[in-house]
């Protein structure tokens, strides 16, 4: 191994000290009699999860603020190998602040106060006060408190920031009980304009001397704040995130890429200095089903695909170095070679899988677990295929359910399990299955994430439901419940699914047939349909509050949907909220009455007993408007209403009046909370 | 161009260089280098450990009857132990690769997240994979934990598939047209090997007969792990390196077992527990075993 050329100015201390004076241009100005100083902290590590580091630059950002040392701007940058923080216009000392002492109370002997005032350095008695406080009175003397040096400060908090940031997954490295992070932490540039910020963490005392590119810089470099950047970049570090990004995106300007923004983000925090280079395969591979030379190149190889003028996949692929250029071609032709290999093997077990048909190998799901107390894969298709039934799923539903999981008994899915589904559709086309039963299989696990489409038809739609379903009442049933972060059978995923086929694909069903009595599936399932209405859709908690309280309930999830939107234009209209609060008010008098005994009048109102004028006129109004749409009707509604609540005492001392007052209120609350539960909406008058 | 035997060779001049004691294969069967005893039993405890070996690494699942350019029932890891990990251990695993005539300022290599964990053996670790041009070369692991104990220093673990790392070095598509040595390629050295065990594993081998020899050794490691006692003062002589022995003829015989399909569902689990109920009793017998006897003696 060639040792780095280790690259370190002659640090004694006429050097620090000239350095000092050389730096003070650019480093120091004075703002308000403080000199203002940037801070410069670098993390360095060993290689970080490239998906960890935005989060943790994030928490880094938010210690740091926590720290609450005034300062101007704050820049965070990372690559695999260092977090960094920057931030401008630091005061080297913090203010002088004012405290006040505590001595003896008013009623001490003398010989306490002299005490006193000696120990606090005093030397007139007069200039101790008398204050009162919650305990009595008091002498009291006021002392300035120097302001500390930021660099103190900074050096007794940094290790507590830096090993405070949160990552989902943390070793220890230096021994038992030692300190915990990602990944070792192997040097600290800790500066304050032009000192150190003096701190030992994990045995690594914080300096100014960075570390360079693997290959391409130098194990160690002196830095300056000034200097950081141009200094990395000069031994092959790019720093900036946006940077790098930039690079590979003009690296591959002029390639038709299949566009991976996932892939992309994935190789900016896995390169130090990414370049992007071309590579080709053999055409042959195109006989290959896309997906799956495409699941091949970017999860196994991380390879961007290419596409040719009609968008159809091209025998060449782009992969993302760490170095800048590749002049012999050694790195192009390595990554052929693997993905040469890749493809063979996919290729031998596409063509192994397909001595046996997926219908044939059903009996072997019982040898796939899927969960130890919910039995195996053929448990489950038999679930499934039962369900499908159920959601009134025809003859090609029943036959989909029971081929979607035998993908998993395929070479092809052990190998790239990211496949299943996929797969398994892609050889029930190939076996003659009828089209909806091969898409059906392929779409079910649909879809996977919020950005993901659901199902393409029907079929595959009843399919996906079946499955999600029975995974989550199956789970639910054996008490695996979701707690906190911990989801181990992604049910959240699940029941998301399940809510958006439900609305998205319009089936005017209710779910609550198929959750069954189970409590906590139902609330956790209304956790989900409050989320996706939402974060997703825009609406507001109250209206979906209001919406789900309705008298029908919420199982319709598509009736729901309608309903939210008509709440969501009724809101528009100046008469909903007055109208809200007034139905809020009507809620509020039944539920009195109901716990003093008050029961409706089994024979509705008796007009008889109504009181000419509000009243009546209320009455007539509601008995004119009945089964019309509210939004038809809210405008004449509301000065009934409130003209009603104006004028008309409710408990009326006449017992057989007030009950059919009650009772009239009672029935106009119940027309309209077919719809909302308006009295959930939050007002604000 | 180098040879199989050549780049073994200069990558045990490189660790011994470095302080390692380079041993051979542990002779018995084993799916990975870490569960030799030099791996498993010696990252246990407080004393610093440097040793190298190259392992012959049976995986029968794996195996394609020489078919497979790229898959074998039995490959070759070069697996090296440094514990406790120097701070420079990454630079040091780079120097091995140009030691053995790859020059990384002309190649990619990267460091992706792999952790690994072997459930078998109650160990786990966080570390990496390593990717030369787009290939896995090397597995990269700081141990954490071993027979469910959690270290007391810290080991880096290299582990090098030298199959592959040869096929890039001699640009080989298949593992079979690698030159082993002068005049003899790794296919005239192995491909017996690869037919055979995979007609036995797949084909031949008797279940009934495996499951007896699994009982057999599972009684013989269970006896000795009760019979060992904390308090005697004779324990420094009790013989857990045997009983260790037992333990991986359990692991490969089930791996067998798994490969000609004899495993249900609902007996994997519980066999993998067998197994890891073993080696984490015999860790925890021999952590204490290796930690008293220096204030054993002084008495």
């Amino acid at each position: 191994m060639s040792i780095p050329v280790v690259d370190v100015p002659d640090m004694t201390l006429d050097t620090e000290t000239e350095t000092l004076l050389e730096l003070a241009e650019p480093e120091r100005k004075e703002v308000g009699g403080q000199w203002s100083l940037p801070f410069l902290l670098e993390i360095g590590t060993e290689e970080i999860p490239d998906w960890m580091i935005p989060t943790a630059l994030e928490n880094l950002r938010l210690s740091f603020e926590k720290l609450e040392i005034p300062h101007e701007s704050v820049r965070l940058d990372a690559t695999p190998r260092r977090l960094v923080l920057r931030a401008e216009g630091l005061a080297a000392r913090q203010p002088d602040s004012v405290e006040r002492v505590l001595g003896p109370p008013k009623s001490a002997p003398p010989q306490a106060v002299a005490g006193f005032a000696r120990k606090q350095g005093i030397a007139y008695l007069d200039d101790l006060k008398v204050e009162s406080t919650p305990k009595g009175e008091y002498y009291t003397c006021r002392k300035k408190v120097p302001g500390r040096n930021t660099k103190d400060i900074l050096a007794e908090a940094l290790p507590g920031v830096i090993l405070g940031l949160y990552f989902p997954k943390t070793m220890y490295w230096t021994g038992k009980g030692g300190p915990r992070f990602i990944r070792p932490i192997r040097w600290i540039v800790a500066l304050l304009g032009p000192d150190i910020i003096p701190f030992e963490l994990a045995g690594v005392r914080s300096g100014r001397l960075t570390s360079g590119h693997r290959r391409l810089g130098a194990r160690e470099i002196a830095v300056t704040t000034a200097d950081y950047e141009r200094r990395l970049g000069d031994h092959g570090v790019v720093l900036s995130a946006e940077e790098r990004r930039h690079r590979i995106r003009h690296g591959m300007a002029g390639i038709r890429i299949k566009p991976d923004d996932k892939l992309l983000e994935t190789l900016v925090y896995l390169t130090e200095c990414p370049m992007p280079i071309q590579g080709n395969f053999d055409p042959q591979f195109l006989e290959l089903p896309e997906e799956v030379l495409i699941t091949v190149m970017r999860h196994h190889q991380r390879y961007f695909s290419v596409q040719d003028a009609e968008g159809k996949l091209a025998p060449q692929f782009v992969a993302v170095m760490n170095i800048p250029s590749d002049p012999e071609g050694f790195v192009r032709r390595g990554n052929e070679r693997v993905l040469r290999a890749r493809f063979n093997d996919a290729r031998f077990f596409w063509e192994t899988d397909q001595k046996k048909k997926l219908a044939d190998r059903k009996p072997d799901l019982a040898h796939v677990t899927f969960q130890a107390k919910l039995g195996s894969y053929l448990a489950k298709t038999e679930r499934m295929m039962q369900l499908a039934r159920e959601l009134g799923g025809d003859a090609h539903a029943v036959r989909a359910a029971e081929l979607s999981k035998i993908d998993l008994t395929t070479e092809l899915v052990k190998e790239f399990t990211e496949l299943q589904g996929v797969v398994g559709g892609l050889y029930a086309r190939v076996q003659g299955e009828s089209e909806p039963v091969w898409q059906a299989i392929y779409d079910h696990y649909k879809p996977e994430s919020m950005e993901d489409a659901i199902p393409r038809n029907r079929t595959a739609q009843i399919v996906a439901l079946a499955d999600k379903l029975d995974t989550l009442r199956g789970c639910f049933g054996v008490g695996l419940i979701p707690t906190g972060s911990r989801d181990p059978f992604a049910l959240r995923r699940a029941a998301q699914g399940v809510v958006r086929i439900l609305i998205e694909g319009r089936f005017e069903i209710s779910l609550f047939d198929f959750v069954g009595d189970d409590e906590a599936l139902k609330a956790f399932f209304a956790e989900r349909v409050r989320y996706y209405f939402k974060d997703i859709r825009g609406f507001a908690y109250d209206e979906i509050n209001a919406c789900m309280a309705a008298s029908v309930g919420w199982g319709n999830l598509v009736d729901l949907a309608a309903r939210l939107e008509r709440v969501r234009g009724l809101r528009a209209s100046p008469d909903f909220e007055p109208l809200a609060a007034a139905f809020k008010r009507i809620a509020n008098i039944l539920e009195q009455a109901m716990s003093a005994g008050f029961t409706a009048v089994p024979s509705g109102i008796d007009e008889s007993l109504l009181e000419e004028g509000p009243e009546r006129a209320l009455y007539r109004e509601f008995r004119g408007i009945q089964a019309q749409p509210i939004e038809n009707v809210i405008s004449r509604l509301r000065p009934k209403i409130d003209l009603f609540f104006d004028k008309v005492l409710v408990n009326a001392p006449d017992l057989v009046v007030r009950q059919n007052r009650l009772t009239l209120l009672q029935t106009l609350l119940a027309e309209f909370s077919t719809m909302a539960d308006f009295s959930e909406i939050v007002t604000n008058s | 161009m180098q040879s199989f035997q050549q780049i073994i060779l200069t990558l045990k001049q490189y660790w011994a260089d470095r302080g390692c004691i380079i041993q051979e294969p542990y002779d018995t069967e084993v799916g990975a280098g870490t569960m030799c005893p030099e791996t498993f039993l010696r990252v246990l405890g407080p004393d610093p450990y440097r040793v190298a070996y190259v392992q012959p690494s049976r995986r029968p699942a794996d195996g394609r009857y020489g078919d497979n350019p790229n898959r074998l029932y039995k490959h070759s890891q070069l697996q090296v132990i440094l514990k406790p990990a120097p701070s420079d251990v990454i630079e040091q695993y780079l120097g091995s690769l140009e030691a053995i005539g790859i020059d990384l300022k002309q190649h990619d290599l990267k460091l992706e997240e792999d952790n690994w964990e072997a459930p078998t053996l109650g160990a786990w670790g966080i570390g990496w994979q390593v990717m030369l041009d787009g290939l896995e070369i090397s597995q990269f692991t700081y141990f954490q934990q071993c027979g469910g104990i959690d270290l007391d220093l810290v080991p880096a673990e290299l582990t090098y598939g030298l199959e592959r790392l040869t096929a890039f070095l001699q640009a080989k598509d298949s593992v079979y047209e690698i030159e082993w040595a002068p005049g003899f390629s790794y296919g005239d050295v192995r491909y017996q090997d690869e037919l055979q065990y995979s007609v036995y594993n797949f084909e031949m081998a008797d279940i009934s007969t495996l499951w007896k020899l699994f009982d057999l050794h599972e009684g013989e490691a269970t006896r000795l792990i009760k019979l060992y006692d904390p308090k005697s003062p004779e324990k420094r002589r009790f013989p857990l390196l045997p009983a260790y022995d037992q333990v991986l003829k359990c692991s490969n015989l089930f791996n067998t077992l798994d490969a000609r399909g004899a495993i249900s569902v609902t007996e994997r689990v519980g066999v993998i527990q067998r197994v890891r109920k073993m080696a984490v009793a015999i860790a925890a017998a021999w952590s204490d075993q290796q930690q008293a006897p220096t204030a054993e003696v002084a008495q």
